[in-house]
């Protein structure tokens, strides 16, 4: 079957352990998590985890339900094809020699990113955004040389007007 | 009132109304035992290993449809409970296991009998705690008993430290569960039932699958409503065996790798399945892809994870197998498919299991089939895992309701005589068998210590067949009959019991099998039978792994053989 990337945000208990137990989840069934975001939500005592899993929809379905399955694990949805507001954070530590500085700062700019640190030799690039912005950037830099990139993992949000 | 930690958690197994608890002691555990003589109502089962407090809690469990409770101490202890809630959530078995753990300040630092149990049993348990402040042990003693017992059940763990069971607060038990996450679906979508209805209506060939949800359910009554208003035969998964008569014109025995043939003709030609309380384990299946292939299938239960996990239903019904079919019952109609019944029929007669009645081998399914003669089917039947648990499952008639206690999904030998010491304390005016193998019974022979000294009064049947019996099958059939490791060396199990002051006979011959039986039964206390079977008898039939259901090596017959 096609495998595809899905988004899926579950409101999960803030307690110790739940963490634990949402992963050994994906381990124990071979799901395979592409990236993973874990944070406050606007509910005191619950945090909002973000996931990106790539299976077939049978497969994903699944997923769901061993979340929602979780005792800790309040609600679960799958939100890929939902109007929805898509974001990550990534840094970018790139090779940045007084030669090619300018070009470099052109790019960010174009990107509407930020420059968040700056040595000798190198930048660091600060970019929001969805996947294919953050590829396309980096993809852009790679030329120049990349040195490290952290990203947070896609986070979610429903657009405005759709019910919880 | 202010209380120990140790005294808010006997006061609370009180307040859950539990009976008798399944466990041994330990460092740890101290302050606990310390105060049990105060809970005179709370009965105590010194178990001689973990594991046998894990599945008699199971067996209890099983039999009584309450919440086993069994208890270890830290580190070895609490490990050698690990198989036992295994198997129970495998099986969605209500249980409560509470172990021991090390002093709050000694946790991380490795200390003695110190292990990680809630690490090791978070993919095993429907849910576990380690309570790290006394204020929350009331609340969570009552949480884990509505989490074991409510939805689908399933095993929940609390590790308590020793400084926890020390400690004292104020103890108020609570009166609610705060769980908001916790939400059970138990009343069926009533668009699906209508969609159900219809199918099942206008179905030619329905079949119901039942499952170990209608026992958990409590909805026998309800299976047989619908089976009979709408004639519908019914075949059973290994653990739903009971739910329906054995005797009923509609029932059709067990499907599976050494499900009935008929059974599995069944599945393969019906045109609408009716699966309830089930979750398409691959036993029962067979092959998947080529499950029920003519069939629509209609999936009751509970778990909404199980939904098209294994097989994809057309008809999901998300519920409480009984409050579904209570709303089913009323809405389908009155049928009868006397042309697929009577195929079934035909099916059964062309097929029977092995001819009993010929020849002077000590067969173990002719021990089963007397089992089930001298007691007219009036026991509850516990096994271990292995051959003898296949012919248990098909040769005693299952007329009683919740009479057959089996692991089935994890498979764990050694089941047999532990959980029957369970089931026997949950009932204790029923006849108890264990129907356990060689293998099986010397996994847990050490519980023969318990017996002893609890006097539980359980018979048990050994098929000693000096093999481990299953396994040495699959070598005959799947490795050219090369048998690696699966001959067992017996000590002489009528001298152990002996040895446990439990009086025992070794049975040799056909013609003794029915007297033996009558002296266990009329032995008021535990009994031990050792009937020396058929060394290399196989189970029939069976279907080969990867193979559809309809592909079953069908019993060698002597007829057949001639011809």
């Amino acid at each position: 079957m096609f495998k595809k990337k899905r988004t899926l945000i579950a409101l999960v208990e803030d307690k110790p352990g739940v963490l634990n137990r949402v992963v050994s989840l994906f381990r124990r069934r071979g799901y395979n998590i592409q990236s993973l975001a874990v944070g406050g939500s606007e509910r005191t005592g619950l945090s909002r985890m973000s996931f990106v899993v790539v299976g077939d929809s049978a497969v994903v379905e699944q997923v769901r339900k061993q979340l929602d399955k979780l005792i800790d694990v309040v609600k679960v949805s799958d939100i890929t094809d939902m109007d929805a507001v898509f974001r990550e954070l990534a840094l970018i530590k790139v090779k940045a020699p007084a030669s090619v500085r300018s070009e470099i700062m052109q790019i960010v700019d174009i990107f509407r990113a930020n420059i968040v640190d700056v040595s000798l030799n190198s930048l660091t690039v600060e970019v929001t955004g969805d996947d294919s912005k953050i590829g396309s950037l980096i993809g852009l830099l790679h030329r120049f040389g990349i040195k490290e990139i952290a990203r947070t993992g896609k986070i979610a949000i429903t657009r405005g007007g759709v019910k919880d | 009132m202010n209380k120990t930690g140790a005294q808010i958690l006997c006061d609370s197994l009180v307040k859950e109304g539990v009976e008798v608890i399944f466990g041994i002691l330990g460092g740890a555990l101290l302050p606990l035992y310390d105060i049990l003589p105060q809970y005179p109502q709370i009965r105590h089962i010194l178990t001689r290993h973990e594991q046998g407090a894990v599945h008699a809690a199971e067996g209890y469990a099983r039999a009584t449809g309450r919440v086993g409770v069994c208890i270890a101490t830290s580190g070895p202890g609490a490990t050698n409970l690990v198989t036992g809630i295994a198997d129970a959530y495998m099986d969605s078995v209500p249980l409560v296991a509470i172990t021991g753990q090390v002093a709050t300040p000694f946790i991380g630092k490795d200390a003695f009998q110190e292990t990680d149990i809630t690490g090791i049993t978070l993919p095993i348990t429907k849910y576990n705690y380690l309570v790290t402040d006394v204020t929350r042990l009331a609340e969570i003693v009552k949480e884990a008993f509505h989490i074991a017992q409510t939805g689908r059940p399933g095993p929940v763990l609390i590790d308590i430290p020793k400084d926890v069971l020390q400690a004292v607060t104020n103890f108020v038990y609570p009166e609610k569960v705060n769980l908001p996450s916790y939400k059970i679906t138990s009343r069926g979508h009533m668009a699906q039932i209508r969609r159900a209805v219809k199918l099942i209506d206008k179905a030619e060939r329905p079949l119901i699958i039942a499952g170990r949800g209608i026992l958990i359910s409590r909805a026998w009554d309800e299976l047989k409503l619908l089976a009979e208003k709408a004639q519908i035969p019914v075949v059973s998964t290994l653990l739903g065996l009971s739910s329906f008569p054995g005797r009923h014109i509609l029932n059709f025995g067990m499907l599976g790798m050494h499900g009935m043939a008929y059974a599995n003709l069944a599945v393969q030609n019906a045109d609408l399945v009716i699966a309830i309380g089930m979750r398409f384990d691959d036993r029962a299946t067979a092959n998947t892809d080529d499950f029920a292939p003519l069939a629509r299938i209609i999936h009751i239960d509970i778990d909404p994870a199980e939904i098209s996990k294994n097989v994809p239903a057309d008809v999901p019904i998300v519920g409480d197998v009984k409050a579904v079919l209570n709303v089913l019952n009323k809405e389908v109609g009155s049928n009868d498919h006397l042309e697929w019944v009577s195929q079934l029929g035909q099916w059964k007669y062309e097929y029977p299991l092995v001819d009993l009645s010929q020849g002077d081998k000590l067969l173990p399914q002719y021990i089963v089939e007397q089992i089930c003669e001298v007691t007219q089917g009036d026991t509850v039947v516990v096994t271990g895992v292995g051959q003898h648990q296949m012919w248990a499952a098909q040769h005693f008639t299952y007329t009683r309701l919740n009479s057959f206690i089996s692991a089935g999904g994890l498979g764990p030998m050694g089941f047999g005589l532990p959980a029957a010491m369970g089931a026997r304390i949950g009932l204790p005016e029923e006849t108890v068998w264990c129907i356990d193998g060689d293998g099986s019974f010397q996994m847990n022979i050490q519980e023969l210590g318990t017996i002893a000294q609890e006097r539980i009064a359980i018979k048990i049947a050994i098929m000693n067949n000096g093999f481990l019996g299953m396994v040495r099958q699959w070598q005959e059939m799947f490795y050219h009959g090369r048998y690696v490791h699966t001959k067992l060396w017996n000590p002489d199990f009528v001298k152990i019991a002996e040895a446990y002051d439990i009086p025992g006979i070794r049975v040799k011959h056909k013609e003794e099998v029915v007297s033996a039986i009558n002296r266990a039964m009329d032995c008021p206390g535990p009994f031990l039978l050792d009937f020396a079977v058929e060394p290399e008898e196989n189970v029939y039939p069976m279907v080969s792994p990867g193979e559809n259901l309809a592909k079953f090596i069908d019993t060698p017959r002597p007829e057949v053989l001639s011809k």
